[in-house]
């Protein structure tokens, strides 16, 4: 066995520094003040640009006057969308954003035209000053609009499936009709997951420089530096390699900064035109329409379940609201309905989905990607079927928990799974199964678990190249440098390329520079989203420090006269029984015979995609698993909500740094509550209801509980040390684990977020009128779903038959 | 209109003209190059921009230069001693209570200002004293955990 499989597998290998609580290598600057975010860089001759947004939801573009723009003193150019005709996106297939519109605006805040000027205050007077006139189209807001006949020119892209239909998807999996039949019980129930931003510390900003001889570089906080590249040099039909691209720190990303931005684009234009470098940051409420937060999706379940609690067949439809563009809206349509089936045995099942545009900030990626809502709705469903079979809501789930090796119904392929595991251990800790039912009233607790990739298993655009790689170069001095496309947006990713290379090297962490997010420097790695950099950058790098390490080993041989195979390399010092080289000295001897000590090492997952159309969506090498249980206060008096303690269980395969894992959980648990309790994305008659961290609530400090983090290591066949991912599947859980306890505290269900107050006593006076004591949602409309394409199953997907039982131990 | 500004930061004394209308956090950043101060709103919703004035944690996106004259301004810049680091800025960095690390430099301050008047806080009352500043990434667990570890090790011992 190789040392890269030996470290995949992790086994004997005697880890030193994978596995240990060390502290972030980019630690330093960010205490100190020093690290560099984007908004930091000054650039000599620096323009600041600003950009005009729409004040209409929906109209026609009828005129721009910028003259009065173009005569203010320190106004050095103003371009509008003329200038920037080239449509982009960052899906290939929905390439319909301009980055500034000429001909319609879609949402208030719709980029229409931008000026670069000599400060910031000059530059916002410019804006002011240019006159747009608009021709009003009818606008919509809601599901009920788009879905209602709508006249052409009510149509927000033409290119929609059916009026604002975006798309819609229908798939069936396995005997469905059968399951239903074969079911003990079936229920029905309906969800609504209110939609939320990211609302990340760092406002965007992007720092532009095209100098005199073609080369055009770009700083910007970008999770996504490599498609920021591409659609670069596509918008500004400038080649690829006369464009750079350098991903600053990203001060919180959470999925908010993974497309590519208009302020972006119009920087670097700026910066064409004037031949100066421009700044671009967006203000706060800006930051609130660039958006690209978590869709609103309105949801349905149907289940068929034997007594024992097992799924015959489960039957889901997903609502999304998308907003005004595109974005990854496709993608996240089919994570709606790709991950039910990754907890639970599920023989059969049928997903309806669709997606509509509105005149509404885009929706896009947030963490955990279009998992949540239908996680939050099947968590819940499921705790209200037990209920009615009268089996605890633990044992509903880990009867039917899916089995490590396996393979799903929508042909998910699974390796790892430690779901049992994390369900024993969240239960124990937190004493569930003797709190449940027996607090007093107006104290409960509740139980969920959730599933989440590893990293997607294809990339954004198709090719067939690796999804990342790594490069290490070794100096004559023993200096490592580690070279990957990556960059850390807070999730540690810095510290998990250094630790997993000075593992392999014999060195400690901080022994290795890194060079990231750099497309002039560093090999392409697709980018900080899907949590796929761990596992994904994290085997290229044991792959190139392997070889790295080989030819050390060997020049070390060489000049020692043993053999390769004897010697240890730790410490800094590669040696055998009583002779030994220093880690630089081993470096000299190869380079004097081989030249730079030089290696690369890449990724491409396994092709996982199952025999349909749509089966792009939902694989990964490998799936982390996560148990929650929740204790809370209900006061019935004020229906506030105030979680006392939150226990997590995560499978993550291995914690190649534990500390930091359990600050992904910690954040993980926080932006979950946020949502669950308070954030709301929302609308006034198109207007945002409040575009500012005052208004939009978050928790503070104070709101949040105490955390018990359980980390359960599977070692996955697959991952790097056997690691998988926990940087979002944490989030999942937490929603609908608030919800099953506030059921437990006082008898009521809000089958929709976020649970204020308003919702709670609602309920309470439901309850206390003798009415289901329930809010949500009343039901879905009859949509136009067309008949499913029909996919057999994988042989090894659970099945119908043998009618299995379960049966006590 | 520009006005002459003589400014004390971490114990230098710069002498500036700037618009009178010009925030301390934009002097920071923009005259004297200390970009250490972030800026998450400049609304005085988020605390990112907080400094202390005098040892009082001030929202430097909602304070003029012009007031601050004849105070002493203390950032994230002047914490560590030389090459010492401030006990919290340790902690910080032990614990992983910087994750993006864009918080980090008002919730450094916020704390130190907690520290020095309360140097043996109560979980309870290190949660209050970092209340106006916002964090996106740790859910605040483990920089409640770094100030704490801060304030024993100061004191000579935990609680």
């Amino acid at each position: 066995m190789s040392t890269a499989e030996r470290a995949r597998a992790g086994t004997d290998l005697g880890l030193r520094v994978v596995g240990a609580d060390l502290p972030r290598v980019d630690a330093a600057g960010k205490i100190t003040g020093q690290t560099l975010f984007a908004d930091d860089i000054n650039l000599p001759r620096m323009l600041y640009g600003k950009i005009l947004g729409s004040h209409r939801p929906h109209a026609r573009i009828v005129g721009i006057d910028t003259s009065a723009t173009e005569n203010l003193p320190g106004v050095l150019a103003v371009i509008t969308g003329r200038d920037l005709p080239i449509t982009y996106g960052i899906l290939p297939v929905t390439q319909d954003e301009q980055a500034l519109e000429s001909e319609r605006v879609r949402f208030v805040g719709d980029p229409i035209a931008a000026v670069a000027a000599v400060d910031e205050a000059t530059a916002e007077e410019a804006i002011r000053m240019i006159d747009v006139e608009y021709e009003d189209l009818p606008a919509v807001s809601s599901l009920d609009e788009a879905l209602a006949p709508s006249e052409e020119e009510a149509r927000i892209h033409t290119y929609a499936e059916n009026g604002n239909v975006h798309r819609s998807v229908s798939l069936a999996f396995g005997p469905v009709e059968e399951g239903f039949r074969q079911a003990d019980h079936i229920r029905e129930d309906v969800f609504f997951y209110q939609g939320s931003t990211h609302l990340p510390m760092e406002e965007h900003c992007a720092v532009a420089d095209h100098s005199p001889d073609g080369k055009l570089t770009l700083w910007s906080s970008t999770q996504v530096p490599h498609y920021l590249h591409r659609t670069l040099a596509k918008v500004l039909e400038l080649p690829l390699s006369r464009v750079r691209v350098i991903a600053t720190p990203v001060g919180g990303g959470f999925g908010g900064k993974t497309d590519p931005f208009p302020h972006e684009i119009v920087a670097a234009k700026l910066s064409m035109l004037t031949g100066r470098p421009v700044k671009i940051t967006l203000t706060r409420e800006e930051v609130f329409l660039a958006h690209r937060g978590r869709h609103p999706v309105l949801m349905w379940f149907r289940t068929g379940v034997r007594e024992d609690g097992r799924i015959t067949a489960l039957h889901c439809r997903t609502f999304l609201d998308g907003g005004a563009y595109g974005s990854y809206g496709l993608a996240t349509l089919y994570y709606t309905g790709a991950l039910q089936t990754v907890t639970y045995d599920v023989p059969a099942y049928r997903f309806e989905g669709l997606r509509f545009f509105s005149n509404k900030p885009p929706c896009g990626p947030k963490r955990g990607h279009g998992t949540p809502q239908p996680r939050f709705g099947l968590e819940i469903h499921l705790d209200k079927i037990a209920e009615d079979l009268g089996i605890s809501p633990v044992d509903i789930r880990r009867r039917w928990a899916v089995k490590e090796r396996s393979r799903t119904v929508n042909w998910l392929r699974i390796t790892s799974c430690g779901l049992v595991e994390c369900i024993d251990r969240v239960v124990e800790a937190s004493g569930f199964g003797d709190k449940r039912g027996r607090l007093p009233f107006g104290r409960g607790v509740g139980f969920a678990c959730s599933s989440y990739l590893s990293g997607a298993g294809l990339p954004i655009y198709w090719n067939d190249m690796p999804h990342t790689s790594v490069r290490i170069e070794v100096d004559r001095g023993g200096g490592v440098t580690a070279l990957c496309g990556q960059i850390d947006v807070g999730q540690g990713s810095d510290t998990v390329l250094a630790t997993t290379v000075s593992e392999i090297l014999g060195l400690a962490p901080g022994d290795i520079r890194l060079v990231t997010g750099d497309t002039d420097l560093t090999p392409v790695d697709l980018g900080s989203y899907s949590s796929r950099v761990t596992f994904m950058m994290g085997n290229a790098a044991i792959e190139a420090a392997t070889r790295v390490r080989r030819t050390l080993l060997e020049a070390a041989a060489l000049k020692l006269g043993v053999a390769a195979g004897d010697l240890r390399m730790e410490g800094g010092r590669i040696e055998c029984g009583g002779t030994s080289l220093s880690f630089a000295e081993a470096v000299q001897c190869a380079e004097a015979t081989g030249g730079p000590v030089t290696a690369t090492g890449s990724y491409t997952p396994p092709d996982l995609a199952g025999p349909f159309k749509g089966s792009g969506v939902g694989p990964s090498p490998a799936y982390s698993y996560t148990a929650c249980v929740i204790d809370v206060d209900v006061d019935p008096e004020t229906g506030i909500v105030l979680p006392r303690k939150v226990w997590v269980a995560h499978d993550v395969g291995r914690a190649i740094n534990p500390r930091l894992v359990q600050g992904q959980i910690e954040g993980s648990v926080y932006m979950g509550l946020g949502e669950a309790l308070m954030e709301e994305q929302v609308f006034r008659e198109r207007l945002h209801r409040g575009p500012s961290m005052l208004e939009y609530k978050s928790p503070t400090v104070i709101e949040m509980p105490q955390v018990e983090s359980i980390l359960v290591e599977t070692l996955d066949p697959e991952g790097p040390f056997g690691a998988k991912e926990a940087g979002q599947g944490p989030l999942l859980p937490v929603p609908p684990a608030l919800c099953n306890a506030v059921h437990d505290a006082v008898g009521i269900r809000i089958d929709e977020i976020p649970l204020t107050p308003e919702k709670i006593l609602k309920a309470l006076d439901r309850k206390a009128k003798g009415e289901e004591p329930r809010v949500g949602p009343a039901g879905v409309p009859e949509a136009p779903f067309r008949e499913p394409t029909w996919v057999d199953p994988p042989p090894e997907a659970p099945t119908l038959e043998p009618a299995s039982v379960w049966k006590e131990g | 209109m520009k006005v002459p500004l003589r400014l004390s930061v971490n114990g230098e004394e710069f002498e500036l003209v700037v618009p009178h209308h010009r925030t301390l956090l934009e002097v920071l950043r923009e005259d004297l190059g200390l970009t250490g101060t972030k800026h998450g709103c400049e609304l005085g919703e988020c605390g990112a921009c907080t400094v202390l004035v005098d040892g009082l944690p001030y929202l430097s996106c909602l304070t003029l230069a012009v007031e601050v004259e004849e105070n002493e301004i203390s950032t994230v810049e002047g914490l560590a001693d030389g090459p010492a680091l401030h006990p919290l800025q340790e902690a910080f960095q032990e614990l992983g209570a910087a994750q993006c690390g864009y918080c980090t430099s008002g919730m450094l301050l916020s704390a130190k200002r907690l520290l020095d008047v309360t140097p043996s806080p109560r979980r309870a009352e290190i949660a209050q004293g970092l209340a106006g500043n916002l964090c996106r990434c740790t859910g605040y667990i483990k920089i409640l955990d770094a100030v704490q570890l801060a304030a024993d090790r100061s004191t000579g011992g935990g609680r």
